[in-house]
């Protein structure tokens, strides 16, 4: 086993250029190889991993119905302290809810939406700041007075709005969020777009005869990978508080259907009775958050060859002092 | 060296040429905006096979000339011309076809090579773009052109960052050369490397002219560097080109006075005669372009200069036949 791995690794390295009709392979073989260099990274993509799978797995895994109340076991501990049930390992809330059954439930909209809302936003708000920084004149002049005008208007407001005429689903919800964050995306573009459309070598590569296009997709986007995926970590969590907020006030998720910021802003009025209705969904939401950042950091690193290799060169020197 | 100026046509001409930029401040906030004439009246051409080296100090607009002619400033008048035909207001696919003739060398190896691809994508990318080569079948001509500037073939897989400023350097020409154009800015292509490397740099780019019969707009402040390489030497201040002769003939009669100053600026690598010669230091400094002088612009700092300069500028014109200057006393 240990063999067959390594003669395949010497083999994917010794042929990079090489391997077009198995590129996927490789590249898949090749993300295997760096996470196992960067420990953190690993851990980070395991976590975001098992997240995903609770998420799907979700009615497989919890062992209450969510939704289902029982008065008699109302805000019960969680098992190891006193007073606590074997029953419900992570307590009950008010309602005698199954803490532990409602955050493996409340893992599907919480991740389904903060990932949608900052898809979508991501992709709007790149595509417009890439246009306006690298075209300027009457489109940057537009599109960013558009920026403005959102960022002005109060974004609770327009969601309020928004969310009352149309039936609060899911779907809306991920719309009215991503509608109130595609601004950053593009003023943060925009802004990386116009200093290095002044560096050599995006000048170079038009000199040479690239297209616009190739411009923008081979030498300028590619400086974005570490901010946007900054950017869209610390958005993430936003969302995920926002899309709590919006629940708060009856127009996120609709009960009988919970996420982590439901039960985050129902848990709160019991924070000082029943502290896990806070803790267990709030951990949850800090444990994504903390595994997209380690990923997130490991791609930023990944993707630039400069940090690689002083990376490689780091591992390097510690594996000669250890020998 | 004499050029074959009567025989050939010439590949580049340029006619006239001006830059103006618009620069926007002084004033109440900032909306005054005073026209910065950067390059002025500027003619000269260059044939094919030829080097002609582009001098002056900074701001003197040089490297403007250089971009113009690589039409990447549009606001410009007079025209451009290649291979006889106008360029001056090519634009768009016109102008990326132009491209494979015209390339340019730069002056910073670090920055304008891309950090994050391989050198194989680096000088591949022009024959890429322009639908030349593709994917491996790239692979043996950009060996071939790595072999032409002295690098191995297993530079094709690494990046810029593995490699020194002279080796960079190697590979923005490898990348230059890529599209065999006849035509290359070289802007201050020598500059940023250390002087043990200029040279090295100096006799490949030579070489290849010789193999390849490229010609040269070779652009820099260092009269030795171009003294070395060029056929022809043109000498500009602030904006305006004021002597334009054979490259002998410029280091030999001098007829600016502006020249004579950066000849006498030149060390000779012999104490007696260094010790023997007249260092002619200019004072003051380069008249701003936003408020050029009256008459001739280097009035402000000539030591000969009269009533008449100071009123009237110089015409450019041919003082012995192939050697022009602007030059009231020449």
């Amino acid at each position: 086993m240990a063999m067959t791995k390594s003669t395949a690794g010497t083999l994917a390295h010794a042929a990079p250029l090489h391997g077009r009709p198995h590129e996927l392979f490789n590249a898949l073989r090749g993300i295997a190889r760096e996470l196992r260099a960067d420990k953190l990274g690993a851990f980070g993509t395991m976590i975001l991993l098992v997240l995903v799978i609770v998420a799907i797995a979700a009615p497989a895994l919890a062992p209450y119905d969510p939704a289902a109340q029982s008065l008699a076991d109302r805000l019960l501990p969680p098992a190891w302290l006193a007073g606590g049930s074997p029953a419900h390992w992570l307590g009950t809330d008010h309602l005698g809810r199954d803490v532990l059954s409602r955050t493996i439930h409340g893992a599907r909209v919480s991740l389904l939406v903060g990932v949608a809302v900052v898809a979508l936003a991501g992709t709007f708000g790149t595509v417009l700041g890439l246009v306006a920084g690298y075209f300027g004149g009457r489109a940057d002049t537009i599109i960013m007075r558009a920026v403005d005008i959102q960022v002005a208007f109060p974004a609770l407001l327009l969601a309020l709005i928004i969310l009352t005429v149309v039936k609060p689903t899911p779907g809306t919800l991920v719309i009215v969020l991503a509608a109130n964050g595609w601004m950053v995306y593009a003023r943060l573009v925009r802004g990386v777009v116009l200093s290095s459309r002044q560096s050599l070598y995006v000048e170079a590569a038009e000199i040479v005869g690239c297209r616009p296009l190739r411009v923008i997709f081979r030498h300028v986007l590619p400086n974005l990978t570490s901010p946007l995926v900054t950017l869209a970590t610390l958005e993430f969590a936003r969302i995920v508080l926002a899309e709590a907020a919006l629940s708060f006030l009856g127009l996120g998720v609709q009960p009988p259907a919970t996420s982590w910021g439901l039960d985050v802003a129902a848990g709160k009025n019991y924070i000082f009775d029943a502290w896990w209705l806070v803790t267990v969904p709030g951990t949850a939401i800090a444990l994504t958050v903390l595994s997209i950042n380690l990923v997130a950091s490991w791609i930023r690193i990944a993707t630039d060859p400069r940090e690689r290799q002083k990376r490689f060169a780091r591992g390097a020197a510690v594996s000669e002092m250890g020998a | 060296m004499t050029m074959m100026t009567t025989t050939t046509a010439p590949l580049v001409e340029v006619q006239n040429l001006s830059v103006h930029y618009a620069a926007r401040g002084g004033g109440w906030l900032g909306r005054r905006i005073r026209p910065i004439t950067a390059v002025e009246d500027v003619s000269f051409a260059i044939f094919p096979g030829e080097t002609l080296g582009l001098v002056g100090e900074s701001g003197s607009g040089k490297s403007t000339t250089g971009r113009a002619i690589l039409r990447r400033i549009d606001s410009i008048t007079g025209r451009i011309l290649f291979r006889g035909r106008d360029i001056t207001q090519v634009r768009g696919e016109a102008l990326r076809r132009l491209r494979r003739h015209v390339q340019m060398i730069f002056q910073d190896p670090y920055a304008s090579l891309n950090p994050r691809m391989t050198v194989l994508e680096l000088v591949a990318e022009p024959l890429v773009v322009h639908g030349l080569a593709r994917g491996e079948a790239a692979e043996p001509r950009v060996a071939s052109l790595l072999a032409l500037v002295g690098l191995p073939e297993s530079a094709m897989e690494r990046y810029p960052h593995e490699f020194s400023g002279g080796q960079r350097q190697r590979i923005g020409i490898a990348r230059a050369l890529a599209l065999e154009p006849d035509f290359i800015v070289a802007d201050e292509a020598v500059s940023a490397l250390d002087v043990s490397i200029r040279a090295q740099i100096v006799n490949l780019l030579g070489d290849l002219q010789a193999r390849l019969n490229l010609a040269y707009l070779f652009i820099a402040h260092d009269l030795s560097v171009v003294r070395h390489i060029s056929h022809r030497i043109a000498i500009m201040y602030a904006g305006k080109l004021v002597e334009l002769a054979d490259r002998d003939a410029i280091f030999r009669q001098p007829l600016h006075p502006y020249t004579r100053a950066l000849l006498s600026a030149i060390l000779i690598p012999d104490p007696q005669i260094q010790q023997q010669r007249r260092r002619i230091v200019l004072t003051g400094e380069i008249p701003s372009p936003a408020a050029p002088p009256s008459g001739c612009r280097f009035h402000t700092r000539c030591a000969h200069a009269t009533a008449k300069c100071r009123a009237e500028a110089p015409p450019f014109e041919e003082k012995t036949p192939g050697h022009f200057a602007a030059c009231w006393a020449a």
